[in-house]
């Protein structure tokens, strides 16, 4: 898919906690406050799923939620990134013997970035981001998402 | 919505003003709340279930990712259950690093939710503040445990790393800028005349109900009740210290149990956790931090332990409980945890009645809600792949019919 110049701008962000233990959401918001403050590039939480460019998701899914996060991501307009933080997003991390877990994520929608850690430092959210930027940028060259 | 007042308002799981999946039912007319309903359980993760198949030690890093703000809460609580379980003797010294930590635990955890209780409000730039100035007590916890969240510092038997006189200086550096702060903080959210009028009088929680809901901590406090575990069943280093519950009273105001009264609290207390650090690194006697340093002797130990204990906590949120029952084996048989925001939640559709739907974000945050910790699971029928909850009429139906079969 080729893209409109229009997402020449800044990342806006939409934030799903599946069933985290709060770190990582905490860290989340960390980032965004002064210290760190990605906010001077634009970068910054949206309200609803519908204005957001990257999906940003904590927690290894649990069954409640599977289905909320599958609904979710279908009210993203494309073209969007899906970002994991946090180790138990990917495999599940402490709680993989879990019998409530539909995840991990990527059981559920595709991912394209991975911020691993338990819980990763506000630094590594925000590479994250930074590579999700540089994948917009290859699908804006002709990529396919 | 239904077509005709009264309104249902439904607000979650996914909601920009939740940071954490939870679904309410308000029925409004007009702008009032005239009831107000709660669905936790979408974080439910089956803790407890994962916890009786792994040991203590392994257990310990399980609780730590019960909650992400309160990470030492739930692994000293436990920790204490085994320990009285198993005889293990934590020493003096690992004692104080526990209280070290637990107290900038409630630092960072009411600083994190002042922030939010501000940004609730529309206060935006008293956000920003609070969470800058948290990050001092960000770099303390980091310096001593080495990770900002999931300290991972507590042991069966003691802690993990020791304080070294190395880390005193960064832990001066922040508590001394605490100090600084301490009366800027108080001003602006105490004296600011909007946090003024729309926190006095809203979610009015009286001395009876907050006794008779068992609320703990901070919302318990900010009502009357001076339940404070340090205080009233000193554990860890606790005993040595000369401590006295927050109450609304510490800022000269009358008790009245509104939100404002809960902020008061949470303020206050934040100057109480500076004075515990520093008495606790003046006096830290000196020895181990580890009853035993080998895993492989604290699990032996474990193993050979039998029994039921229960240990608790007075975490950020208030008393935390985590019941625990081993029978010579390495999984305990029984664990259950009771966090605090569980004994909290309940007062939500007492305290939202009547409010107006603009005071319900403030409101709900007032009691400092947490609900990875509090999540629970009804019943689940594993062979149908069904969950269902089940109602109080639907239970007593089934227990008249099981009464009915066992007599035929």
């Amino acid at each position: 898919m080729k893209l409109t110049t229009s997402l020449n701008r800044s990342l806006w962000v939409f934030h799903f906690n599946s069933g985290s233990c709060n770190g990582c959401d905490i860290e989340i918001v960390a980032t965004l406050t002064p210290r760190y403050d990605p906010e001077r590039f634009g970068v910054k939480l949206v309200g609803s799923p519908r204005h957001a460019d990257v999906l940003l998701v904590t927690g290894p899914v649990t069954n409640q939620m599977a289905d909320r996060l599958r609904r979710v991501y279908a009210q993203m307009p494309g073209p969007k990134v899906v970002m994991v933080v946090g180790t138990c997003g990917q495999s599940g991390g402490v709680f993989s013997t879990s019998y409530n877990l539909a995840g991990p994520i990527d059981q559920i929608i595709p991912v394209d970035v991975y911020v691993p850690g338990c819980a990763p430092r506000p630094e590594a959210i925000i590479q994250g981001v930074v590579t999700a930027i540089a994948k917009l940028e290859r699908i804006e060259g002709g990529a396919k998402q | 919505m239904a077509k005709k007042a009264p309104y249902i308002v439904p607000v979650g799981p996914i909601h920009p003003a939740l940071k954490e999946p939870v679904h309410i039912e308000l029925t409004v007319v007009g702008e009032e709340v005239i009831s107000a309903d709660f669905t936790p359980g979408q974080t439910h993760r089956g803790i407890e279930w994962m916890g009786l198949s792994r040991n203590p030690v392994q257990i310990v890093h399980l609780t730590d990712r019960i909650c992400g703000i309160c990470g030492v809460t739930h692994s000293l609580a436990f920790a204490r259950a085994v320990e009285q379980i198993a005889d293990i003797t934590v020493p003096e010294r690992a004692d104080y690093v526990r209280v070290i930590i637990a107290e900038f635990e409630r630092i960072q955890s009411h600083l994190l939710w002042a922030g939010v209780a501000a940004h609730e409000l529309g206060f935006d730039t008293l956000f920003y503040l609070a969470w800058r100035v948290r990050e001092e007590a960000m770099d303390a916890i980091e310096c001593i445990t080495g990770n900002r969240v999931n300290y991972d510092i507590i042991q069966i038997g003691g802690v993990r790393r020791d304080i070294t006189e190395v880390q005193h200086a960064q832990i001066r550096k922040c508590l001394d800028s605490y100090k600084e702060l301490f009366g800027k903080l108080k001003n602006m959210f105490l004296e600011d005349a909007v946090i003024n009028s729309r926190c006095k009088g809203t979610g009015l929680l009286s001395f009876e109900k907050a006794m008779a809901y068992s609320t703990v901590g901070p919302t318990a406090r900010a009502s009357g009740c001076t339940a404070d575990l340090r205080v009233d069943y000193p554990y860890a280093a606790y005993g040595d210290l000369a401590l006295k519950p927050i109450m609304p009273t510490a800022y000269g105001t009358e008790v009245n149990g509104d939100t404002y009264d809960r902020i008061v609290v949470r303020v206050f207390e934040i100057a109480q956790s500076i004075e515990i650090i520093e008495e606790c690194l003046a006096n830290m006697p000196a020895g181990p931090v580890l009853w035993e340093e080998k895993v492989a002797k604290i699990l032996a130990a474990c193993k050979k332990a039998e029994g039921e204990a229960v240990g608790r906590h007075e975490a950020p949120r208030g008393e935390c409980l985590h019941y625990v029952a081993m029978d010579k084996a390495e999984a305990p048989i029984a664990w259950k945890v009771k966090a605090s925001s569980y004994s909290n939640l309940h007062v939500w559709p007492l305290i939202l009645k009547g409010a107006q739907l603009a005071d319900i974000p403030i409101i709900v945050a007032s009691v400092d809600p947490c609900l990875s910790c509090t999540d629970r699971v009804a019943i689940t029928d594993a062979d149908a792949h069904k969950t269902k909850i089940f109602t109080k009429e639907e239970l007593t139906r089934m227990s008249y019919e099981k009464t009915r079969r066992m007599r035929a």
